[in-house]
């Protein structure tokens, strides 16, 4: 187990800046979540990490060495894909084995190991099928199994839970990050699901078009995002954003409530007054997503508000009726006209 | 007010649409293919056992049944197990050389450098030319005087003008040299088939062996070659049929010898039945070959099955 640094990570294809200058640090132990749009670089900078790519420039240190040009096997890292990349003419067993037969290990001990690690993700039973006749979850399990038998200087885990479906993801995100967390091996998480990066990192790192926006915790980044794109790339629906004074104001959904209930909620804290048209609401269940537009700001600025439909009833709130709306101003963000933060309030 | 008219229900067009049929269409479209097989296959094969139980000769064409006496004499005839000895190597000589070939072409065609397309059409032409044309320049090849092989072996100081060797008459030789011009012709279809098979590949699975610290060797022999088995299997199949019926590349460049060394089954049928007009012992010949097809293809069909994934 060891610390990942990059040092302004470039990979271009042709002219195409794919990763652009991404410096990160991941100590020890740590579960990073790389979040970011398809087609971000995140994946590219993994495949840099892992050695299936060489980066164009810059500098990539796992525990201390310089890696840049070792091959991915004298790495010591472990990357779990997308669509998992078993083995299909393998069982399970040769599966999880290939990375332990490939370092020349003896034989009695690889199968000590692949029982340990087929032990701790519960697929021991599985041992003497082959890829074809398991599930999507027990597929994972046996790539996350394959992935850590060899005890890996660092995990690398590309979008592992897409090809699952809604119900399993969730319960493997907990699975994913409770056994990161009994192993304690310096995990990268790569993933465009914002519900992954908050429920499962330990820090994240918004990345946008081969560049860094921002590193930190789940609430550093949905609390205070450093600029307009995390903003509005962490959130659903997104945070609000409307142009003011040649800067723009953001708050969040949640936060942009009827003026009595911020009232009452805030007691003598300061709080900023909108007057809200309401053009459509969804209900939810457990929220209600209202649509509107704010008097006084431009109409093509869609505003969104998420009340609790316990407190809001549907007949208050019709399409077509203004309503006195207000956010506290502790949580309003500024930004300024370059869409970075301008202020923490 | 006018009355709307009851929709008088039309007589139906019994066969208007019977070509939607399901059964009908099929049956159409399939006929072409069965009758083909039936009367350009299973006619001919039919003759074949009927001659080859037969005393059939061109001189002598009365039915009279010998049973497998013909077959007894055949079998009896040392030149004949010559001959089955050669089909063997020439197939399986020609097949294995062919793969090899195609196995690597396919890894040079699979990364992209400057003239790539080019290469890949050029690559299909030993297929694509007619093979009575190919075995023409490659018998002036393979030539006791004008081979160009052996011009540049000397000139390369290999071997001297006396002791060049003499490709087409020498047993060894010739058998090699057919089996290389069988090669030739064969391995343009090896390298579609595996390059067919290697793209296939997930890139996926290739990265995770890389990641598992596989390098080119174990990626190729533990992951690719497993993986893309089937598919050459079948391309085996194909070949191994096509070269162990074969006779052209033997008639057009030795004629089966020296002293009959390069015969094969086809060959030494084509002679025995056509060519000296015993058409009982060519018939009982040929069909030699179908028991050695008949376990060959059922063994890879199996395998292939079994190996399916």
């Amino acid at each position: 187990m060891a610390a990942v640094v990059t040092r302004d990570i470039v990979k271009t294809f042709g002219e195409v800046p794919a990763v652009n200058g991404i410096s990160l640090n991941v100590p020890n132990g740590e579960f990073m979540v790389l979040l970011g749009p398809s087609g971000c670089g995140k994946t590219t900078f993994l495949r840099i990490i892992c050695g299936l790519e060489r980066q164009t420039s810059g500098d990539l240190l796992i525990g201390g060495d310089l890696v840049n040009d070792m091959p991915p096997r004298a790495r010591g890292v472990a990357m779990m894909f997308q669509s998992y990349g078993l083995y299909p003419h393998f069982t399970v067993r040769n599966n999880i084995a290939f990375p332990l037969k490939t370092q020349g290990i003896p034989g009695a001990e690889i199968s000590k190991k692949v029982e340990w690690a087929s032990q701790l993700l519960g697929i021991g039973h599985l041992l003497d099928r082959r890829p074809r006749q398991l599930s999507g979850g027990e597929r994972q399990r046996v790539a996350l199994a394959r992935a850590l038998v060899r005890q890996p200087t660092a995990l690398l885990l590309d979008e592992p839970l897409s090809n699952l479906d809604a119900k399993l993801r969730t319960s493997a995100r907990q699975e994913i990050k409770q056994f990161q967390q009994r192993v304690g091996v310096t995990t990268i998480y790569v993933t465009h699901d914002q519900v992954e990066a908050m429920g499962m990192g330990d820090r994240i790192a918004v990345i946008d078009r081969g560049q860094v926006r921002q590193v930190g915790t789940p609430s550093e980044i949905y609390n205070d995002p450093a600029d307009r794109f995390v903003a509005t790339f962490v959130g659903a629906p997104p945070m609000n954003i409307v142009a003011r004074n040649g800067g723009y104001l953001g708050f969040r959904p949640e936060n942009f409530l009827p003026k009595d209930m911020v009232k009452d909620m805030v007691k003598d804290a300061a709080f900023t007054e909108f007057q809200f048209r309401v053009d459509r609401s969804e209900y939810l269940g457990s929220e209600r997503i209202v649509y509107g537009v704010l008097e006084g700001f431009d109409t093509n600025e869609v505003v969104t508000a998420k009340l609790p439909p316990v407190h809001v009833a549907e007949a208050w709130i019709r399409p077509g009726e203004w309503h006195p709306f207000a956010v506290r101003d502790a949580a309003l963000r500024h930004f300024g006209n370059d869409g970075k933060r301008t202020s923490r309030h | 007010m006018v009355a709307i008219a009851d929709s008088v229900p039309k007589p139906a067009a019994r066969f208007r649409f019977i070509l939607e049929r399901r059964g009908v269409l099929g049956s159409i479209m399939v006929a072409p293919a069965v009758l083909y097989v039936l009367l350009l296959v299973g006619v001919p094969f039919l003759m074949a056992v009927y001659y080859s139980l037969s005393a059939y000769t061109i001189y002598d064409p009365s039915w009279s049944f010998v049973g497998l006496a013909n077959f007894e004499d055949v079998v009896e005839d040392p030149a004949f197990r010559q001959t089955l000895y050669n089909t063997f190597i020439f197939t399986f000589g020609s097949q294995i050389l062919g793969l090899v070939l195609g196995k690597f072409g396919a890894l040079v065609l699979l990364r992209p450098f400057p003239g790539r397309k080019f290469v890949r059409a050029l690559v299909i032409l030993p297929w694509a030319v007619p093979i009575a044309l190919a075995t023409v320049a490659w018998q002036w090849m393979f030539d006791s005087l004008y081979s160009v092989i052996n011009w540049t072996l000397i000139a390369l100081g290999v071997v001297t003008r006396s002791d060049a060797p003499n490709w087409l008459g020498t047993p060894y030789l010739a058998m090699l040299s057919v089996i290389v011009v069988n090669a030739w012709r064969f391995f343009p279809f090896a390298i579609v088939i595996f390059l067919a098979g290697i793209t296939a590949v997930p890139q996926d699975v290739l990265d995770a062996a890389t990641v598992d610290g596989a390098g080119f060797w174990r990626r190729n022999y533990l992951i690719i070659m497993p993986m893309i088995l089937p598919i050459v299997a079948v391309g085996l199949v194909f070949g191994i049929v096509f070269t162990f019926t074969d006779l052209s590349i033997v008639f057009l460049m030795t004629m089966g010898g020296p002293v009959g060394a390069t015969s094969v089954l086809g060959f030494a049928g084509f002679q025995t039945g056509i060519v000296s007009g015993d058409v009982s012992h060519g018939a009982a010949i040929s069909l030699f070959m179908l028991p050695v097809l008949l376990i060959v293809v059922v063994a890879m069909l199996r395998f292939i099955r079994r190996r399916e994934i």
